[in-house]
């Protein structure tokens, strides 16, 4: 209850703010400028032998190319979550009220779920709005939607846990900025031959689980690794913020 | 003196690094009082707040609210209180109403508590007229109001005022320190100030802290009408100092300017009468009289300027 309390005040105030208004407006215009491109790109020239569909090329690449754009918007939206709280001493509210660490936590990150959620839904209305001109695979477009999600969740805990270490918003945002291409890009280390355990290094990154449901593929494992890097961060939040009382 | 203990703090200390913020301080708040902390700045009264407020961990030391550890059962414990720290913990992109119904919320009230909770809250901090508006644009004073209303919403039997009057103007530190005075008819009040006039106005009970340590603890009327220990006396045609001091009663004597003395006195004894029918007699051409009492400025100058000892108490 606690946690609901403090996600409803921290969503209303994402959306108080002129940031995700902006960064709504910004991604809605790029990608919609993809989508289009793809679209017709996809009618003048459609892949020979029907193999793929609309929905496999215009949804998968209007994902993929999401997928770059949230890279570099979900730090801008996480790096306010503790830095700026800290900076203005409204933290000192939330620490001193009868809430727990966890139910703190827990209560930003779904309020950046929200904004997630709507986000998603605005992404999700393009290859939607296809729907009476053509068949589409509704299944790989749910799968590509999942994956996002997911990709972004583990974004807002990571960029979460890095707004916590400091007080100044700005080095939250290049931080966590860092920390995600730093984790997406470990897969390089897997194409040099000469170092050992490739493919563990394949196996963190963040990208090569998304490909497989851009793709439609759904397969647990993947759900579980994002799942399991967002609970890794989440923790690591609440036990930095119970290190910062001692 | 035997009312509820509503805080109990013992051997609280507190490290930065390798720096003693707070040492060894214990504290007790009865139900009904005010108590003042008072101290210069950086003599750790913000940190000895902190902790007592749980969102600072002692490194030593325990806190108790209501018989609740802090440690044990933080959310228990900090249900109980209300706490307003230096700087007003206020979002600025919130309005008022918006705000005090999350901070209601924050504190397990809902529905139609929590409405209720918001209305009397601002009523009690003259808030009634900027419920509508963005907490960014008021004044300094509004936003140290709001931050009030924040404190006492869920109705806490404690609560915890760190220097509520720093940054505002004299009307307003005046409303403030009336808006205190108020709550502490029903609650039980910290305060903490590096102001004296403001702990004499509006404390019962004062507790010095210099250098993270407690040095004075004492109910603020042991300050006032505790009789006096020197005399202040001002002569157009002052005679030698020896006639000063044959005078009975007076064991010492300091001059102040060239028509004016300050005389010690004996324990117990006042001179004032004497002192008058000498001058009289003597045509010393008396201008000026009156007794000197030690003052809470002077308890305070003398333990916190010099190395002083423990608290005895």
């Amino acid at each position: 209850m606690n946690t609901l309390t403090i996600a409803r005040a921290e969503l209303r105030r994402i959306f108080l703010s002129p940031l995700a208004w902006a960064v709504l407006a910004v991604l809605q215009l790029l990608l919609g400028f993809v989508f289009v491109n793809v679209l017709f790109e996809f009618i003048t020239n459609p892949y020979p032998g029907e193999q793929f569909g609309a929905a496999d090329v215009v949804a998968g690449q209007v994902f993929g190319f999401a997928t770059i754009l949230v890279l570099l918007i979900m730090p801008l939206m996480t790096m306010r979550l503790f830095a700026e709280e800290r900076k203005s001493g409204t933290l000192t509210l939330l620490l001193s009220a009868p809430v727990s660490l966890v139910e703190i936590v827990l209560g930003k990150f779904l309020g950046v779920l929200g904004f997630i959620g709507a986000l998603l839904a605005l992404l999700a209305l393009m290859p939607l709005s296809l729907l009476h001109a053509t068949n589409l695979d509704l299944g790989r477009i749910a799968a590509g939607l999942l994956g996002l999600a997911l990709l972004m969740s583990a974004f807002a805990a990571a960029g979460l846990f890095v707004s916590s270490l400091t007080r100044e918003p700005t080095i939250a945002a290049v931080g966590s900025f860092g920390l995600l291409l730093l984790v997406w890009l470990i897969n390089i280390l897997s194409f040099n031959d000469s170092i050992p355990f490739g493919e563990v290094f394949s196996y963190l990154s963040l990208i090569d689980h998304y490909e497989n449901l851009r793709r439609g593929v759904f397969d647990t494992a993947d759900v579980v690794y994002y799942l399991l890097f967002t609970a890794l961060f989440l923790g690591l939040t609440v036990q930095r913020l119970d290190l910062e009382r001692q | 003196m035997d009312s509820e203990i509503l805080i109990e703090a013992r051997g609280l200390s507190r490290r930065y690094g390798p720096q003693l913020a707070v040492e060894d301080l214990s504290l007790t708040l009865r139900k009904g009082e005010v108590l003042g902390l008072l101290g210069p700045n950086g003599a750790g009264k913000s940190t000895t707040m902190k902790m007592l407020t749980g969102t600072l961990a002692p490194s030593a030391g325990s806190v108790t609210i209501k018989g609740v550890s802090m440690a044990e059962d933080p959310k228990a414990a900090k249900q109980a209180l209300g706490y307003l720290p230096e700087q007003p913990p206020v979002y600025g992109e919130l309005t008022v109403d918006e705000y005090l119904d999350f901070a209601a919320g924050l504190h397990g009230l809902r529905g139609k508590a929590r409405a209720d909770a918001v209305v009397s809250a601002k009523a009690d901090c003259g808030l009634e007229a900027v419920g509508g508006r963005l907490i960014a644009n008021l004044s300094k004073g509004y936003q140290q109001r709001v931050g009030l209303a924040q404190a006492i919403i869920h109705r806490p039997p404690v609560i915890i005022l760190d220097e509520p009057t720093v940054g505002l103007d004299p009307i307003q530190i005046r409303e403030i320190r009336s808006l205190i005075a108020a709550l502490g008819r029903n609650h039980s009040v910290i305060l903490s100030s590096h102001i004296l006039p403001e702990i004499q106005a509006v404390c019962s009970r004062v507790m010095i802290i210099a250098r993270g340590r407690a040095v004075y603890d004492q109910p603020v009327s042991a300050t006032a009408g505790d009789g006096f220990d020197a005399v202040e006396v001002g002569l157009k045609r002052p005679p030698a100092d020896s006639a000063l001091t044959a005078i009975a009663g007076i064991s010492g004597l300091r001059r102040l300017d060239a028509h004016r003395f300050e005389l010690q006195c004996q324990r117990g004894e006042d001179p004032r009468e004497a002192l008058a029918a000498a001058a009289a007699a003597q045509d010393w051409g008396l201008f000026e009289l009156h007794a000197r009492s030690r003052t809470l400025e002077d308890i305070f100058v003398s333990l916190t300027s010099s190395d002083s000892p423990r608290m005895a108490a």
